[in-house]
């Protein structure tokens, strides 16, 4: 069932139950209003949209619990204890930034320093918002559903830059120009290893490109694509080793050392609803998105983000940082070439008619 | 673009203690650093003046939180020089082997603190585990986990716990396979060597011209050593290898250090085979004759220097210190010249400050 009709259902239910009683107060014209059919279209993208909200925000809690666990456990010491397996130490964290004074810097430009915060993680949530979890579960789909996700995907780091910029900060300066320097490093190259599957499925729409994995997953024939997508999400997504907008070690927080309080907490909440997304992506487009036995569709989708999730944080265990000019220098000289090589495959595979 | 000052520090996640580098930057490329000190300063030297003797040791520990055993070493071997006491051998021994866990344990911060500045938080706690074993064996013998004021002026202040040999031998067995397991974890990394090689180069002129010493002088490649050039305790009794690197560069401080590692820990094995039985403390005299004396020792950072005038009362009329780190800190700029602002912490980090005996 799609869950559009689904999310249709429970709106006519609720809207009948408010109909009877407003009929009952003799309020008819309002009882008719609501029960005709654009309101309740509006009702029902609104229920949707919040549903899926609600996902991608457990998601974000739950992997950010998978990560502080995960890397505990590869440091050799137990990570979050709070609650049952240390779940709710995100939540203890998440409400300890609520209760923090919100700091305005003195003489930084204050709609900049705001309208960073908002587009950040409005980009980040619309992110949430264009994934579909299964043929039928998404908010939207469009048939230029990659074009899109991308478009959104790259938003952030002009949020970045104006907001390293409007802190009126050095640190927080260079960590925006830095975030606009990668941008250029890792843009190319990620669109690049992404083309070879659009190929192949012959469609940039979500639901085509997971029908066309049926028989193989696209992460066979694209290896290389594979390998250069998984790097440049990793610096997408801004995590060690291409965590540089945030170096700590050099740049204090980087561009967000004057975010402090609930707007640090919503920076963290985009940074994972990103890697959320980052993770959801590469097991749509290599890993066969949500084609699974016996589980539904739903749970497999969830099952690849996590896994993927998983490898993300292995590397971030494992590896340095690296500097601005090594990720230039990655970027152009090595992922470049790659995923060249990977589109060259892809046009092989495609004349040769094997998909 | 304009040029434009930054200041990291005096609170910056980069220094390990307050300190203040002052960088010129265009873009992100440094054009000059300049380090700025004092934030620590205590009036150490002049406050010791006004102390007996013996009250001084535990003050000394305190110059260096990192290695303070080898201060208040240097500290009791220069009173001993001043006072002229023979050490009672099994004493030499024993202050031998604390020195060298002591810098094992050094090196071990040093390393935990490397790894946090390159971006990797695994190193920090592997190295942290393994210090822990150390920090218990130094408790055992001298019930502190930092500061120990153990030393004595004639000696040290008790004899090893019964069973410290073989625990000692346990953790060093245990530790050589685990560091084994951090050099892979670091060596076998790409981007830790593309972090590490070629940066902050110092050749070796110019180092021995800007007073580097210790780890930082040899990973120049000059073989010196004060533990074998000019022996204190009984030093010249151990077969060892002084640990040089010809890359000059960060990566050769960072292999350096680790080498140095393995060296203390078979001096520490030899040292158990050789300890002799005696006493452990030799009188000392409470009033010092008037005359100056001057001790070296090869501190983990580097050369450390402490020089004394007794004035023939109980307290020294001038105790002054040489810091390794001190002199080899006005290195940065040479160091840190036309890298990136991102290079500051691995190279800054690899010459290993401590700021305690920096500004004293």
């Amino acid at each position: 069932m799609e869950l559009y009709t689904f999310i249709e259902g429970i709106i006519v239910w609720l809207v009948g139950i408010v109909q009877y009683v407003l009929d009952v107060i003799g309020l008819h014209g309002l009882a008719d209003w609501l029960g005709s059919d654009p309101v309740i279209m509006v009702l029902t993208y609104l229920g949707q949209a919040l549903l899926i909200f609600i996902i991608g925000f457990l998601m974000c809690l739950t992997m950010i619990w998978q990560e502080r666990k995960t890397l505990g456990r590869l440091m050799d010491r137990r990570g979050t204890r709070i609650g049952p397996l240390g779940y709710f130490q995100n939540f203890a964290d998440g409400f300890k930034t609520f209760l923090k004074e919100i700091i305005l810097p003195d003489k930084a430009w204050e709609s900049g320093y705001n309208w960073a915060m908002i587009i950040l993680i409005g980009s980040s949530v619309l992110l949430v918002g264009i994934i579909p979890l299964s043929s039928g579960f998404f908010l939207s789909s469009t048939p230029a559903g990659l074009l899109l996700l991308f478009a959104v995907f790259s938003l952030a780091p002009f949020a970045i830059l104006i907001g390293g910029w409007a802190s009126n900060n050095k640190y927080t300066l260079i960590g925006g120009m830095r975030s606009a320097g990668q941008l250029i490093a890792y843009e190319v190259p990620l669109l690049l290893s992404t083309v070879g599957v659009v190929l192949l499925a012959g469609s940039l729409a979500f639901g085509d490109i997971v029908a066309a994995q049926d028989t193989i997953w696209f992460a066979i024939p694209q290896i290389i694509g594979f390998i250069v997508f998984m790097i440049a999400m990793n610096a997408e997504v801004e995590r060690i080793p291409f965590d540089l907008p945030e170096a700590e070690a050099e740049l204090v927080e980087g561009w967000g050392t004057e975010y402090g309080g609930i707007r640090f907490g919503l920076i963290m909440f985009a940074e994972y609803l990103r890697g959320y997304a980052g993770a959801a992506i590469a097991a749509i487009l290599f890993l066969g998105g949500w084609n699974g036995p016996f589980l539904p569709p739903e749970i497999w989708l969830i099952i690849k983000v996590f896994i993927i999730f998983f490898v993300f944080i292995w590397i971030r265990g494992s590896h340095f940082r690296v500097r601005t000019d090594q990720i230039l220098n990655l970027g152009w000289k090595w992922l470049m070439p790659l995923a060249m090589i990977n589109l060259v495959i892809a046009v092989v595979l495609k004349s040769l008619g094997w998909f | 673009m304009a040029e434009m000052w930054v200041n990291m520090g005096p609170q910056h996640p980069f220094n390990h203690g307050l300190w203040n580098l002052r960088v010129l930057m265009d873009g992100e490329t440094i054009r000059y650093a300049e380090p700025v000190l004092g934030y620590l300063h205590r009036g150490w030297e002049k406050s010791m003046e006004n102390r007996t003797y013996p009250q001084i040791i535990p003050l000394s520990d305190r110059l260096c939180y990192g290695s303070s055993m080898s201060w208040s070493h240097l500290y009791c071997l220069t009173i001993e020089e001043l006072m002229d006491i023979e050490v009672p051998e099994r004493a030499e021994y024993i202050r031998v082997i604390m020195l060298e866990l002591q810098r094992i344990i050094s090196h071990l911060l040093w390393m935990m603190a490397f790894g946090t500045d390159m971006g990797n938080l695994t190193v920090m706690l592997y190295v942290v585990r393994e210090r822990e074993l150390f920090l218990d064996l130094m408790q055992s013998v001298t019930g502190a986990r930092m500061t120990y004021n153990f030393p004595r002026i004639g000696g040290v202040r008790n004899d090893l716990p019964p069973d410290f040999e073989r625990d000692c031998m346990r953790v060093l067995d245990h530790y050589q396979n685990k560091l084994d397991d951090i050099e892979k974890l670091c060596d076998g990394s790409k981007i830790f060597m593309m972090r590490t090689e070629d940066l902050g180069i110092v050749k070796p002129r110019d180092a021995v011209n800007m007073g580097l010493t210790g780890p930082n002088l040899r990973a120049s490649n000059v073989d010196v050593d004060l533990r074998r050039d000019d022996p204190y305790s009984v030093y010249e009794e151990f077969d060892y290898e002084v640990c040089t690197h010809d890359a000059c560069d960060t990566y050769a401080r960072y292999r350096v250090r680790m080498d140095e590692m393995r060296e203390s820990c078979d001096i520490v094995r030899q040292a158990f085979e050789k300890i002799p039985d005696g006493p452990v403390r030799a009188k000392a005299p409470r009033n010092a004759p008037k005359r100056s004396a001057v001790a070296r020792v090869e501190d983990p950072r580097g050369e450390g220097m402490m020089y004394v005038v007794g004035d023939g009362t109980d307290k020294p009329y001038r105790l002054s210190v040489r810091s390794p780190v001190f002199v080899y800190v006005s290195a940065a700029n040479h160091m840190l010249k036309g890298h990136k602002i991102a290079d500051v912490p691995a190279i800054m980090g690899s010459i290993d400050m401590c700021l305690g005996e920096v500004d004293r």
